[in-house]
C-alpha cells in the first residue's frame, strides 16, 4: 500500500513536470517543435538575451513587479496595522473592501478598474499610471493578509511598556511592533512579487501598447509565427523554472536553519 | 522635530482611500454602466439582451460546464495527494508538498505554452477536442491550489480522533468517511473556492490552446476592445453576482485562514 502511494504521489509529481523538463531539454536544441531530435544549441539562450524587445520585456515585468510590490506592501502593511488597532469603521469598511480584489475574478477587477480609470477619469494608458495602480490592487489585498495574522499574535503589551519607558507612539511602531510582524511583512512582500509576476489579465487591460510583461509577451507569441521567440520562450521558461527552484531551496534551508 | 499626534488606527487611512478609489469606485462605475445606455439613460436593456442572447447564455453555460467538471477532476486528483502526504511518515513532507505547489510560481503562461506543446505531439489539432483540451489545461493550471489548502486543513487533524474512531470499532474506510472527510471539509471548500472561479473566468488558458473565446472572461475583453462598455458592465456584473453568492455560500463552510494562496509563505 505505502508503495502505490508513493508511486502515485510520483506520478503526479512527473505528470505536473513533464511538460516543463520537456520543453528545458528542447531549449537547448536547434529544434523549432519538440518531437524532432536535434543537435545541441546554445542558441535560444542567446537569443534570449541579445534580442532587444525580449531583454525590455524581461527587465519591464522585474521592474513593474518589485516597485508595485513594494508600493503594496507599505500600503498593505499600513492598512493592516491601522485596522488592527481602529475600532468600528476601519474594521468593517477596509477589511470588507479587502476581500474582493481576493475573491473576484481577475477580469471582473481588470475590466472594472479600467472603465473607471480610463472610461470616467480619463487616465492615458501609455502613462503606466493605470498599470501600476492595477497591480497594487491586485498584490495590497494579498500583503494586508499576511501581515494581519502576525498581528493577533503580537503581544501587546510589549507595545505599552515601550511607551511608559518613553518611546514616542512612532519609535514603538518601529522599534517594538514592526520587528514582530515584519516575517508577515516580507511574505507579503515575496507573495505580491509572483502576484505581479504571474497576472496576465489586470496587465493587458491597463497597460500601454507598446509595453509587455512575461505573461502578455508570451500569449502574443503563440498566436505569432516567429518560431525564433517560440522557442527563446522556452529558454525563458527554463530560466525561471530553474530561478524557482533555487528560490525555492534557499527558503527551504533558510527555514530549517530557523529551526535548529 | 515637530511632533505630529496621530492614533494608529489613522495608519489604514492611506490604504483606506486606495481601496475606496480603485475597488469600490469601480463597482460602482460598473453598476452604473451596466444599468444605462450610451446616453446616460436608465436601461435594462444590457440585462435583457444577455438574457435573451443565445451566444451570452450559451457561453454562460459552457463556462459554467468547464468550471464545475476542472473542479471536480482537481479535487479527484489533489485530495489523494494531500491525504497521502499528509497522513504519510516521510521525513521530508515540506518538501515534497514544495514540489507539488511550486508550478504556481513559474508563470502560468509559460507552463500553459509546455502543456500544448506536449498536447500537440499526442493529439495533433488541440481543436478537436475542445472541452477536454481546456479542462486538461485548467487542472494543469490550478491543481497547486486545491493541493494546499486540502493538505493544511489534514494537516491539523487530530491523530487522536482517528485512534479513537479505530478503537470504537471503525475499519479504515468508515473512519475516513466518518472522520478525517467531513473534518477536511474547509480544506476542500477553500480548494474549490481557489479553482473553481478561475477556470470559469480564464480565457488565457483556450485562447492559448486552441484560440478560442468560448468562455464568459472573452465576452468581457470582446467588448472591452469594441468599446461597448455598457454591455461589457452588465457581463462584469452578472459574473459579480456569481462570485457574491459563491462567496457567501462557501464562508459558511470555509476555514478562516488567510488566502490559501499565500498559504506557503506563511511563517
Amino acid at each position: 500500500m505505502k508503495k502505490v502511494c508513493a508511486a502515485f504521489l510520483g506520478l503526479m509529481i512527473l505528470l505536473m513536470y513533464l511538460p516543463i523538463l520537456i520543453l528545458a531539454v528542447y531549449s537547448f536544441t536547434d529544434s523549432a517543435n519538440i518531437g524532432a531530435i536535434h543537435g545541441f544549441s546554445l542558441q535560444n539562450y542567446v537569443t534570449l538575451f541579445t534580442k532587444p524587445e525580449l531583454r525590455e520585456m524581461i527587465v519591464g515585468t522585474l521592474f513593474l513587479a518589485f516597485l508595485s510590490a513594494m508600493i503594496s506592501t507599505l500600503l498593505g502593511t499600513l492598512g493592516a496595522m491601522g485596522v488592527f488597532y481602529s475600532k468600528r469603521f476601519g474594521n468593517i469598511v477596509v477589511g470588507a473592501l479587502n476581500q474582493v480584489p481576493v475573491v473576484n475574478a481577475e477580469v471582473v477587477t481588470a475590466f472594472s478598474l479600467c472603465v473607471l480609470l480610463i472610461g470616467v477619469c480619463g487616465v492615458d494608458k501609455s502613462s503606466f499610471i493605470s498599470l501600476l495602480i492595477g497591480h497594487v490592487v491586485l498584490e495590497s489585498p494579498f500583503v494586508y493578509l499576511s501581515v494581519v495574522p502576525k498581528l493577533k499574535q503580537m503581544d501587546n503589551s510589549l507595545y505599552e511598556a515601550a511607551l511608559d519607558l518613553g518611546a514616542s507612539p512612532a519609535m514603538a511602531l518601529r522599534r517594538v511592533i514592526l520587528p514582530q510582524i515584519f516575517p508577515g511583512v516580507i511574505s507579503g512582500f515575496a507573495l505580491a512579487v509572483t502576484l505581479s509576476l504571474d497576472d496576465y489579465f489586470i496587465t493587458s487591460y491597463t497597460k500601454p501598447a507598446t509595453f509587455d510583461t512575461i505573461s502578455t509577451y508570451v500569449v502574443n507569441a503563440t498566436r505569432g509565427s516567429q518560431t525564433n521567440i517560440k522557442t527563446a520562450l522556452w529558454a525563458l521558461s527554463t530560466i525561471i523554472f530553474v530561478v524557482v527552484i533555487v528560490v525555492v531551496a534557499m527558503m527551504n534551508m533558510a527555514e530549517k536553519n530557523k529551526n535548529n | 522635530m515637530g511632533k505630529i499626534r496621530f492614533s494608529r488606527a489613522q495608519l489604514c487611512i492611506p490604504y483606506g482611500l486606495f481601496l475606496v478609489c480603485f475597488v469600490f469606485a469601480p463597482l460602482v462605475v460598473i453598476i452604473y454602466y451596466a444599468f444605462t445606455n450610451g446616453q446616460g439613460q436608465f436601461t435594462l436593456e444590457n440585462l435583457t439582451s444577455f438574457f435573451s442572447s443565445p451566444n451570452t447564455i450559451g457561453t454562460l453555460a459552457y463556462s459554467f460546464g468547464i468550471a464545475v467538471v476542472t473542479t471536480g477532476v482537481c479535487l479527484l486528483l489533489a485530495y489523494p495527494v494531500a491525504y497521502i502526504l499528509a497522513r504519510s511518515s516521510y521525513r521530508h513532507k515540506s518538501v515534497i508538498l514544495m514540489i507539488f505547489v511550486m508550478p504556481m510560481w513559474i508563470n502560468f503562461t509559460l507552463r500553459i505554452t509546455a502543456l500544448k506543446e506536449v498536447l500537440t505531439i499526442i493529439e495533433g489539432n488541440l481543436s478537436f477536442h475542445p472541452f477536454l483540451n481546456t479542462v486538461i489545461g485548467m487542472t494543469y493550471d490550478f491543481l497547486p491550489f486545491m493541493i494546499l489548502p486540502i493538505y493544511t486543513t489534514l494537516i491539523k487533524l487530530d491523530g487522536s480522533l482517528l485512534e479513537a474512531a479505530a478503537d470504537l470499532g471503525a475499519d479504515a474506510l468508515q473512519t475516513f468517511l466518518k472522520v478525517t472527510l467531513p473534518l477536511s471539509v474547509p480544506g476542500i471548500i477553500s480548494g474549490i473556492v481557489m479553482v473553481f472561479l478561475p477556470s470559469m473566468t480564464n480565457y488565457v488558458v483556450l485562447d492559448m490552446l486552441y484560440n478560442s473565446t468560448y468562455i464568459m472572461g472573452s465576452l468581457i475583453g470582446a467588448y472591452f476592445s469594441a468599446y461597448d462598455w455598457h454591455n461589457g458592465s452588465m457581463i462584469a456584473l452578472i459574473l459579480l453576482v456569481i462570485i457574491l453568492l459563491f462567496t457567501l455560500f462557501t464562508n459558511r463552510y470555509s476555514d478562516s485562514d488567510a488566502g490559501s494562496r499565500g498559504g506557503v509563505f506563511g511563517a
